[in-house]
């Protein structure tokens, strides 16, 4: 049984905004949300930029006693749950609950709370012996991400199946891929999926400091990261959530919703070469975005737009550009490519799904969203990447595709719905 | 549609490394459970656990693998070869992607963690390890074991606490349904350092006592919790053709998945293990009296014993099937619970007998359920259900069948 | 001045990056190129944070780049080293770092 899964709803929370709408005009504005780190001093720190979400969990809905109990990431997953739940116009009730999933997308869990219970409970790191008695309640709920799974069915009354999909920086487009495959194969109607992370914490900016996977352009936060340019130097961290509502296509059109796209092919291979490190030639994310096409029935020169991975790091765009020309041929130097990231930021396993978020956006608005901070192009790096400016073009299909530590390759095919009507 | 068959099984638990020595073990109903080791557990209203003993890993993975690898992903990856080694075939003469590797997890690598959170606040930022980008996230053990056996297929990771693991199989079999010959699948957890017991404890589900033989007693009126362990199964899934035409009869097939979230608290609405149960039941097209053994979640919750035996009485009619849980001699496992109550299941079918509960007494069991205690009971019948539930309201069963599919 | 050798760095890097049974380190060690000798861009960068933090120095990126042999790196280890006035020496010799 291969049903048919389109988006009906979009929700985003993303640095330069919450919701959907700032997000999007900051992409299509080529406006970049990176800036010197100010959740906490970042001056010990090889990197101190991040782009920052200006969240305030009260404003955006969420109650005092939400915002105690909930790391920050999955407050986001929460607020941008409520934006799809409401743009879908879906009703979850008694008969259709148990026909409606979650799957949401997180590559760091709740580690920003984990941190600093950490600190609380450690003497900020002076024992190893941690004090029990001064652990709060709710630290299970992070050390266990599947929690904000938990959350979101809450707060859809989804009674079908649920999970966190945590398969590091494509932990989002890989949420979103699951979802399509349960709607797909019949085991669920509707999937509220997505990502969410927030990893702008000394932890993990230190982490990333210590292989110098994150940009160091610290005199220029605002544009720190520069894919596919020649004087790119790593990534920058973002934070954020995108969550979407999956539904089966025939469902969606009896109840009259509004059909985004299509979702028709999604692919998952890994490179099984190193944990941190990649291939220049691509070879396993082409194998994805082949496989996705195969999925989608669709030939390579079908696709549109491709929205990349794009992290700025001196491999990754070597890597990614050798996978677009290995699986599009010579369609590769014709369709435009973009990262989102060189605006905000590489908010791991969110950022997949905001990417789906974005590509869905481009094809129902139109608008291809540019890359960023693209001044001096790198001389390998021979495609039409979109520097700085968006452009008004019609996009039927759109690929987009990620790539992460361990090894993780992915690509995902959406299409406006006429498109295989 | 293409059956998956487990053709290899590699297991690390509390009461034994390997196949053949947990399986011994557990139908003698040794437990693993005992006083933590790891770090002196006395100012911890927690001091039991179910600790792998005697592994040492420097005598099964590379030395370059170990100061980049968590004690979870050391355990994953000795699953991993064991699991490879006992499918008996050459990877290398595979296609490589066609080859996947899905797993569960649901700490990361946290003692490693821990270590990295000491190292950056008790020192500074300098002196966090390279290896911690990657060492303490969840997808960890999917990429080393993808690297290690060089599986560039589909891959993918899953969170849902004490459910995952199922779920991570059940996604294995959904890939070789859409063409991977072979997955790579199950899971491992470890989270015994001190931050991981003192996050564990506050869950409110682990037991406080002190007695190694009367401190786990799903089922048992006096159930008071559950003690935490370490460990978990990997497996080696193939597509039912592949495994023929090499000779391969496997150990059984993964034949049915269902699961279910539980409507929020307060709305009023029932659990739906009820319904997790039927949906691995239809999809492996069985009926209830088909079902020769469940191997229970076994939360040892009063609340969530009562549930899961209601579940039971509801499908199987009360004492309608027998039920084990030889987690009583390891511990709850997270992630790593599902995979090996497969390895359970399948070897149950093998030799026609269910591993016994243990440190539960006939005369203490508080629900209407046939627990199997006090020793293995012959097992008649030729298919497993396999209960899991992760906390927050998760819920997934799993059918395996004896043969081949 | 303190010099730090090749036995040093190799034990550090042991450390950091694991005992590799099956490399076999034959003839010219310190000019085998990192990769050749099973150490990858991880280890390295584990090793040089290591050496760094013992030694009380710090290692420019641009320069430790273009590292690929033990020989280079024992170079600007030590070029790092000697480029430090006196007193700060001292301070290396007493959080641990190796004087020979």
């Amino acid at each position: 049984m291969n049903r048919r899964v389109v988006v009906t709803g979009i929700g985003a929370v993303a640095p330069g905004g919450v919701g959907v709408k700032p997000f999007w005009e900051l992409l299509t504005a080529g406006r970049t949300a990176t800036r010197r780190i100010s959740f906490f001093d970042p001056a010990p720190f090889r990197s101190r930029i991040a782009a920052e979400c200006d969240f305030d969990p009260v404003a955006a809905g969420l109650s005092a006693q939400d915002v105690t109990r909930l790391d920050r990431a999955a407050q986001f997953a929460l607020v941008a749950a409520r934006e799809a739940m409401l743009d879908s116009g879906l009703a979850v009730d008694a008969d259709n609950a148990h026909r409606v999933g979650v799957s949401l997308g997180s590559a760091v869990g709740c580690t920003e709370r984990l941190e600093r219970e950490y600190v609380a409970i450690s003497d900020a790191g002076q024992r190893w012996l941690v004090d029990p008695d001064r652990a709060t309640p709710y630290l299970y709920d992070y050390l266990v991400p599947s929690s904000m799974a938990a959350e979101l069915a809450w707060l859809a009354g989804a009674e079908g199946p649920a999970t966190v999909v945590s398969a590091g920086c494509t932990s989002g487009i890989d949420a979103v891929g699951y979802a399509y495959e349960l709607i797909q194969e019949g085991t669920a109607d509707v999937m509220i999926t997505g990502g969410t992370d927030a990893p702008i914490s000394p932890i993990t900016v230190a982490c990333f400091d210590a292989i110098k996977a994150t940009s160091a352009h610290n005199d220029d936060p605002e544009h720190a990261l520069r894919p596919f340019d020649r004087t790119r130097n790593g990534f920058v961290l973002g934070e954020g959530a995108a969550v979407i509502v999956l539904e089966e296509l025939a469902a969606a059109r009896r109840r009259g919703a509004h059909v985004y796209a299509e979702v028709v092919g999604f692919a998952s291979r890994g490179n099984a070469h190193h944990m941190t490190g990649l291939r220049a030639d691509g070879r396993e994310m082409a194998a994805a975005i082949t496989a996705a096409l195969d999925d989608a029935r669709l030939d390579p020169t079908a696709v549109d737009y491709v929205n990349a991975h794009g992290t700025a790091t001196r491999q990754n765009d070597v890597h990614e550009t050798g996978a677009f020309k290995a699986s599009l041929g010579p369609h590769a130097y014709r369709v435009p490519i973009s990262s989102i990231k060189s605006m905000i930021g590489h908010s791991l396993g969110a950022i997949g799904a905001l990417e789906v978020a974005a590509s869905v956006l481009a094809m129902e608005h139109g608008v291809i969203p540019p890359t960023a901070n693209l001044h001096e192009p790198d001389p390998q790096l021979d495609l039409d990447y979109v520097p700085l400016t968006a452009r008004e073009q019609p996009v039927d299909v759109a690929l987009t595709v990620g790539s992460g530590f361990g090894g993780f390759q992915s690509a995902m095919v959406l299409a406006r719905p006429e498109v295989r009507a | 549609m293409t059956a998956a068959v487990v053709t290899g099984i590699g297991v690390v638990a509390p009461n034994g490394l390997g196949i053949d020595e947990y399986w011994a073990a557990t139908l003698r109903g040794e437990s693993g459970i005992r006083r933590i080791t790891r770090f002196d557990p006395d100012g911890y209203p927690v001091r039991l656990a179910g600790e792998v003993v005697g592994f040492a890993p420097n005598q099964h993975l590379p030395g370059r693998l170990l100061p980049q690898t968590d004690r979870m992903t050391q355990f994953a990856l000795a699953a991993g070869d064991w699991a490879v080694r006992d499918a008996d075939l050459d990877l290398a003469a595979l296609p490589a992607l066609e080859l996947g590797v899905i797993t569960a997890g649901s700490a990361g690598g946290f003692d490693f963690g821990q270590r990295e959170l000491q190292n950056l606040w008790g020192k500074g930022p300098n002196h966090v390890s390279a290896y911690m980008s990657f060492a303490w996230f969840y997808a960890v053990n999917t990429g080393q074991l993808s690297i290690r056996h060089d599986l560039r297929g589909p891959i993918g990771v899953f969170v849902t606490e004490q459910a995952g693991g199922l779920d991570a199989v059940a996604h294995a079999r959904r890939k070789i349904r859409r063409g991977a010959r072979l997955m790579v699948t199950g899971a491992v957890d470890s989270a015994l350092c001190p931050y991981g017991l003192t996050a564990q404890i506050t869950s409110g589900r682990l037991t406080g006592r002190t007695d190694p033989r009367r401190a786990y007693l799903p089922f048992d009126r006096d159930a008071s919790g559950h003690v935490p362990g370490e460990g978990g199964a990997i497996l080696v899934v193939e597509e039912a053709g592949q495994a023929r035409a090499r000779g391969v009869r496997g150990y059984g097939t993964i034949a049915g998945y269902g699961a279910t979230f539980d409507p929020a608290p307060g709305s009023g609405r029932g659990a739906n293990l009820v319904r997790a149960i039927a949906g691995a039941l239809a999809d492996a097209d069985l009926d209830p009296a088909e079902i020769a053994v469940v191997f229970a979640d076994a939360a040892a919750l009063p609340e969530l014993d009562a549930a899961e035996a209601a579940a039971l009485a509801e499908v199987f009619g009360a004492r309608g099937v027998p039920v084990t849980a030889p987690k009583t001699m390891t511990g709850r496992l997270y992630s790593g619970a599902g995979p090996l109550d497969l390895v359970n299941a399948l070897l149950a079918l093998r030799d026609g007998v269910i591993p016994p509960t243990v440190h539960v007494a006939p005369a203490s069991v508080d629900h209407d359920v046939d627990l199997v205690i006090g020793g293995p009971r012959p097992l008649r019948g030729g298919a497993a259900l396999v209960l899991a539930r992760g906390r927050g309201g998760f819920n997934s069963a799993m059918v395996v069948r004896a043969g081949p599919g | 001045m303190t010099v730090f050798g090749l036995d040093e760095l190799m034990q550090i890097m042991r450390e950091c990056a694991g005992e590799d049974e099956a490399a076999q380190f034959g003839g010219d060690l310190a000019n085998t190129e990192f990769n050749q000798l099973g150490y990858d861009s991880l280890a390295l960068m584990e090793t040089a944070s290591q050496v760094a933090r013992r030694l009380d120095i710090s290692l420019p990126e641009e320069e430790f780049a273009r590292v690929e042999t033990p020989a280079q790196l024992l170079a600007l280890i030590n070029e790092r080293l000697s480029a430090r006035s006196g007193p700060q020496a001292g301070v290396a010799a007493r959080t641990g770092g190796t004087t020979g």
